[in-house]
């Protein structure tokens, strides 16, 4: 056995002490120290944690993802520069999956663009990309009469996920939650705190909200211990990054250096209705056009293990005569589905559901199949 | 955590018996989480103290097993196939395989329980 510990010198979020004091595991992810899950004995383990999500809700420290502000006459036109989605149809307070994209049509980073005000716009990045987002962001805007703040560390993000988590938020806010559709916003006080933003937004494809409150530990460690005691009536389990991937993996959410990466283009990944060929304009715009005539070479699919066999991110995808023909971007177990599941990139000729292919595990082929994606959709309120 | 007495502890956190039952230990499985694939080698496979003779997968991590000791395997704990969180619930009694040991003086350059469990101290002070 050999097992993985020791963490070197790395960033904390104003959360880290609850979490060790909580007893959670920790680990290094993206220069951060973060929780991949807590102890079994109040509820966690990245199981119990994945499925308090699907079944009831569970609470994460989010706040290493990355916020970057524009904000000013023209913040809507730099918005839309720089990504791929069509920001000019978010309604106030609305929110919308995009990406920021290098000149060749590949990602700097997928990101939630939420439009806080006429002029103002709140871009949500991923945590390993926060510097080279912001930087992108700031040079490519330069032309635009608008502002561009670095707000990373502005706040703690606590997501609160699952089918009870609008229960348990409500219980904490003066704001009406069912008056919020999903990838909408409203601001209310929270646990005290005035004019928080709650965004009925997630990355566990399960309903949910985060909230942005102040960075300090004492606010943050105090609204953490708020929000699991009101939840008490609902089986709430605070969360680490293990439960995180599983549940985006199940709904296949896309991961930054996995699915989606600087060599990496939209169509690739299957992200075209997020990719809003129709404005006139954007980085990106004109080699994604070019690609889009020259067809892709590999494409995104859904696997599920066949035989026995955990399909793991980097191994090979070979088809059935056992010759290579793509990789795996993230496998695991699927906690709430019982399978072993994985997204591979592998040629469209061998993309079509139903198809058999081996991942390499150890030097033997394992058999898997080509399935719908993605693995998990939430089931709809009656 | 008390590590049973009857049995020693290599530094990759397999334990392994005096009549040559091997398994991991309280520490590696909490170390793992949520434990769901064991790869066990075939009865009849020769062992290699130090070397690699298996897999251990949580949700989130793969772990090699490592031979606490030179042999023979003579049994292979086969619910473990079916049952892998057996591992996590009780780690010193969910025994993987049982070696016919070639040189059981090897078991004297492993950890007692006591040495263990400092060991594992140490490592978590880190």
């Amino acid at each position: 056995m050999s097992v993985v510990g020791a963490t070197p010198t790395v960033r904390k979020t104003a959360l880290n002490a609850v979490h060790r004091q909580m007893g959670a595991k920790m680990v290094e992810f993206n220069g951060w120290d973060m929780p991949v899950e807590y102890p079994a004995s109040i509820g966690g383990g990245i199981v119990a944690e994945h499925m308090a999500v699907r079944t009831g809700v569970g609470i994460f420290d989010v706040s290493h993802m990355g916020d970057i502000r524009l904000a000013g006459r023209e913040a809507l036109a730099a918005v839309q520069h720089i990504s791929m989605n069509d920001a000019s149809r978010l309604a106030l307070g609305q929110a919308q999956y995009s990406a920021l994209l290098y000149p060749q049509g590949t990602f700097v980073d997928d990101v939630i663009v939420h439009r806080l005000g006429e002029d103002d716009y709140l871009l949500v990045i991923n945590a390993g990309t926060r510097e080279k987002d912001f930087n992108w962001v700031r040079d490519n805007t330069r032309q635009f009469d608008c502002k561009v703040e670095h707000l990373s560390d502005d706040f703690t993000q606590i997501a609160i996920q699952g089918p009870r988590g609008v229960d348990l938020l409500q219980k904490l806010t003066d704001a009406d939650l069912s008056a919020v559709k999903f990838y909408w916003l409203t601001r209310g006080t929270v646990c005290g705190l005035k004019n928080i933003l709650m965004g009925r937004t997630g990355y566990t494809a399960e309903d949910g909200f985060e909230i942005y409150i102040p960075p300090d530990e004492a606010t943050s460690a105090r609204v953490w211990h708020e929000i699991l005691a009101a939840g008490k009536e609902f089986g709430v389990v605070p969360c680490g990054l293990g439960a995180r991937n599983t549940l985006r993996l199940e709904g296949k959410l896309p991961l930054y250096g996995h699915e989606i990466t600087d060599t990496i283009n939209v169509w690739e990944a299957g992200l075209d209705r997020f990719c809003k060929m129709e404005k006139p304009e954007f980085i990106g715009h004109g080699a994604l056009e070019k690609a889009k005539a020259e067809g892709v070479k590999r494409t995104l699919v859904g696997l599920e293990m066949v035989d026995r066999g955990i399909a793991r991110d980097g191994y090979k995808v070979l088809d059935e005569a056992g010759r290579e023909i793509g990789y795996v971007t993230s496998g695991s177990p699927a906690p709430f589905l019982k399978k072993n599941i994985a997204l591979a990139y592998v040629p469209p000729a061998q993309s079509a559901i139903g198809t058999i292919v081996k991942v390499e595990i150890r030097g033997q082929g394992v058999r898997a199949q080509v399935i719908p994606t993605p693995f998990y959709k939430r089931p709809k309120k009656p | 955590m008390s590590y049973p007495s009857d049995r020693k502890y290599t530094k990759e956190h397999e334990w392994i018996t005096a009549d040559g039952t091997v398994g991991i230990t309280h520490h590696a499985q909490d170390s793992l989480g949520d434990i769901v694939f064991v790869e066990l080698p075939k009865v009849g496979t020769e062992l290699t103290m130090g070397k690699t003779f298996g897999t251990v997968e949580s949700v989130k991590a793969v772990s090699d097993l490592y031979a606490p000791a030179s042999g023979t395997v003579t049994a292979v704990n086969e619910a473990l196939a079916t049952a892998p969180e057996q591992v996590n619930k009780d780690a010193h009694r969910a025994w993987m395989v049982k070696v016919k040991m070639k040189n059981p003086a090897e078991l004297n350059a492993l950890l007692s329980a006591a040495d263990y469990d400092k060991f594992v101290s140490e490592e978590a002070a880190h």
